[in-house]
């Protein structure tokens, strides 16, 4: 996913000289194509977060776009200060990349976890939150989004992969792709999850449950298509690597809520404080409940149909 | 050439003095600890042909809380009304306590302490890219120096020789909670500065002809600190050094005397 962005992220800077690239020193075997392309327009700024953020404000401002790299948690939650009073506050095309949302850096424990990192965005009023789901989904997202007016988070994952099936490199207006359709249930997935989120309806089929699979790759603004998406379900889940409040389990339920829909929600993520326990990402799913057994097993429970390992 | 505008610190006084007592608030201490930096810089110092100019110097009132101070000097060069001045701190004001981007003349909103370096490191980086011999002063308070972030900015500045880039610091020796020397003392705050790759220079706070003639010798390929000694609530006998005047407003009293006081001195 990184590899897509920085391909991406070279193919933009040739046609338009005011990206620049500037990183909390993390970026090694990532980021060195557009170092080589564009030496003069990359920077790294040494581990001090707080300075690149606030540095992307005074260069915003004289009219550049400039894009901050680093670990999502040391791209958001460490300057998060320096990015609301200003490429908010400002409302300038700053660019924040934070890679490794959810639990992308599963081993190096929960001081590496990106959990908040969407609810902290998605909280700000200019700030347009864009989650890829897979490789092929990030160069398509960028290509849509870069030049925005306002600032940009871009939650980047880890995993090379896992391509999620239908959804084929698609970021459509608004960043709603349903890669598969269903009327029993419909499931809703951010970022990493989505291609758990697929395994899920297909463990749902062999029930004879056929669900609507939503990516959703944009969380903020609320994509505007949403609310059609979710009216006509009973039952909505929700999947995210991310703690269940403030990320896409409370978009889904600020829009049912607004809506007024009938549509109950299921919210799989991260429900509580990390033990202490770590591993690979693949574990961490399953020990969340995000992986495509658990999420089929949240939807079975909240139907009372049983369990997935019944006959 | 053209005269550069000259402004004078009496008549930012009587602002500051006038409006904090209108409007009831404090930091009367800490804009009047910057009268003359402010004077130096917007009376002649930055080139600032319009505030529209895309190429023109760029000022970061990190210390936002001295923003009267600031909207005074926006008022006497003409770049908003003088009558705006009478809603500081009004309803549906432009001109809050802490400088906002929307008002004419400001370049960037400020308030949180150790954020205005790193806005004036990238401003800095950013003219240098496009070629232009545009400058950019940033306005710190001492204690702001507690703030780590703004050593960070501090570090690529220097790494980066952002020789356009002037950061000045108002020493007046006290912060929001005791003097600095008493909470984290930062002495010898200039060697500090050039320990960190920095041109730096100490001048009297309160002389506005020291303080441009220091800005004017900003020559080397270092990036430049200007320590100006200041006097906390300069002007005023019974605010000098004294913290109370971080908060307080003027009773009437206090008003006429202060006045009174600044009216002598003119």
């Amino acid at each position: 996913m990184r590899s897509a962005f920085v391909r991406t992220l070279v193919e933009l800077a040739s046609r338009d000289e005011r990206i620049l690239l500037l990183t909390g020193d993390l970026g090694y075997l990532a980021l060195e194509p557009f170092i080589e392309a564009y030496p003069s327009r990359f920077f790294n700024c040494g581990v001090a977060e707080q300075n690149m953020a606030g540095m992307a404000t005074g260069l915003a401002e004289a009219g550049f776009i400039p894009f901050i790299y680093s670990i999502v948690n040391f791209s958001v939650m460490r300057p998060f200060e320096f990015i609301r009073n200003g490429a908010v506050l400002h409302n300038l095309p700053v660019r924040v990349v934070g890679v490794g949302g959810g639990m992308a850096y599963g081993t190096n424990g929960a001081t590496h976890y990106g959990l908040e990192d969407i609810a902290l965005m998605r909280t700000q009023p200019t700030m347009t939150v864009i989650a890829p789901a897979d490789r092929d989904q990030t160069g398509p997202a960028l290509r849509a989004t870069w030049n925005l007016p306002g600032p940009v988070f871009y939650r980047l994952g880890k995993d090379d992969r896992a391509l999620v099936p239908g959804l084929e490199g698609r970021f459509e207006e608004g960043g709603l792709q349903v890669v598969r359709r269903g009327s029993d249930l419909t499931l809703l997935a951010a970022g990493s999850t989505a291609f758990e989120t697929v395994r899920a309806a297909d463990l749902l089929a062999e029930k004879g449950l056929e669900a609507q699979v939503v990516v959703v790759s944009q969380l903020n603004p609320t994509p505007p298509g949403l609310r059609a998406l979710l009216a006509p379900f009973k039952l909505a889940l929700t999947v995210e690597a991310h703690y269940i409040t403030g990320g896409l389990g409370s978009l889904a339920a600020e829009v049912i809520a607004d809506a007024g829909l009938g549509t109950r929600l299921v919210r799989c993520g991260v429900h509580s404080l990390p033990d202490g326990r770590t591993g690979s990402q693949a574990y961490l799913f399953h020990r969340h409940g995000m992986d495509g057994g658990s999420v089929a097993q949240a939807a079975l429970s909240a139907l009372q149909k049983g369990s997935l390992n019944a006959a | 050439m053209t005269t550069p505008p000259t402004l004078s610190p009496i008549e930012i006084r009587r602002i500051i003095l006038s409006q904090s007592y209108r409007a009831h608030v404090g930091h009367i201490g800490s804009e009047l600890s910057v009268v003359e930096i402010l004077a130096a810089l917007y009376g002649g110092a930055m080139h600032i042909p319009s505030p529209e100019d895309p190429d023109r110097d760029r000022l970061v009132l990190s210390k936002g809380h001295a923003a009267l101070a600031l909207y005074a000097c926006l008022a006497l060069r003409g770049w908003i009304p003088m009558e705006q001045l009478n809603t500081f701190t009004g309803d549906d004001t432009l001109l809050g306590v802490h400088p906002e981007k929307a008002l004419r003349g400001v370049d960037f909103c400020s308030g949180s302490l150790g954020h205005g370096l790193s806005i004036g490191a990238g401003a800095a980086l950013a003219a240098r890219l496009q070629g232009s011999k545009r400058r950019v002063f940033v306005l710190v308070s001492d204690a702001e120096c507690n703030e780590g972030s703004l050593w960070e900015g501090v570090m690529f500045a220097a790494q980066h020789k952002l020789s356009n880039l002037v950061v000045l610091v108002d020493l007046n020796g006290q912060q929001a909670f005791g003097y600095t020397r008493d909470v984290l003392d930062l002495s010898p705050l200039a060697a500090r500065w050039q320990a960190f790759g920095w041109h730096a220079q100490e001048v009297p706070g309160h002389d506005p002809a020291a303080i441009q003639a220091a800005i004017q010798s900003c020559s080397s390929p270092a990036p430049h600190v200007i320590i100006a000694r200041t006097t906390f609530g300069k002007g005023v006998s019974f605010m000098e050094n004294l913290i109370k005047w971080h908060y307080w407003p003027l009773s009437e009293a206090e008003y006429q005397q202060a006045m009174a006081e600044i009216e002598a001195a003119a």
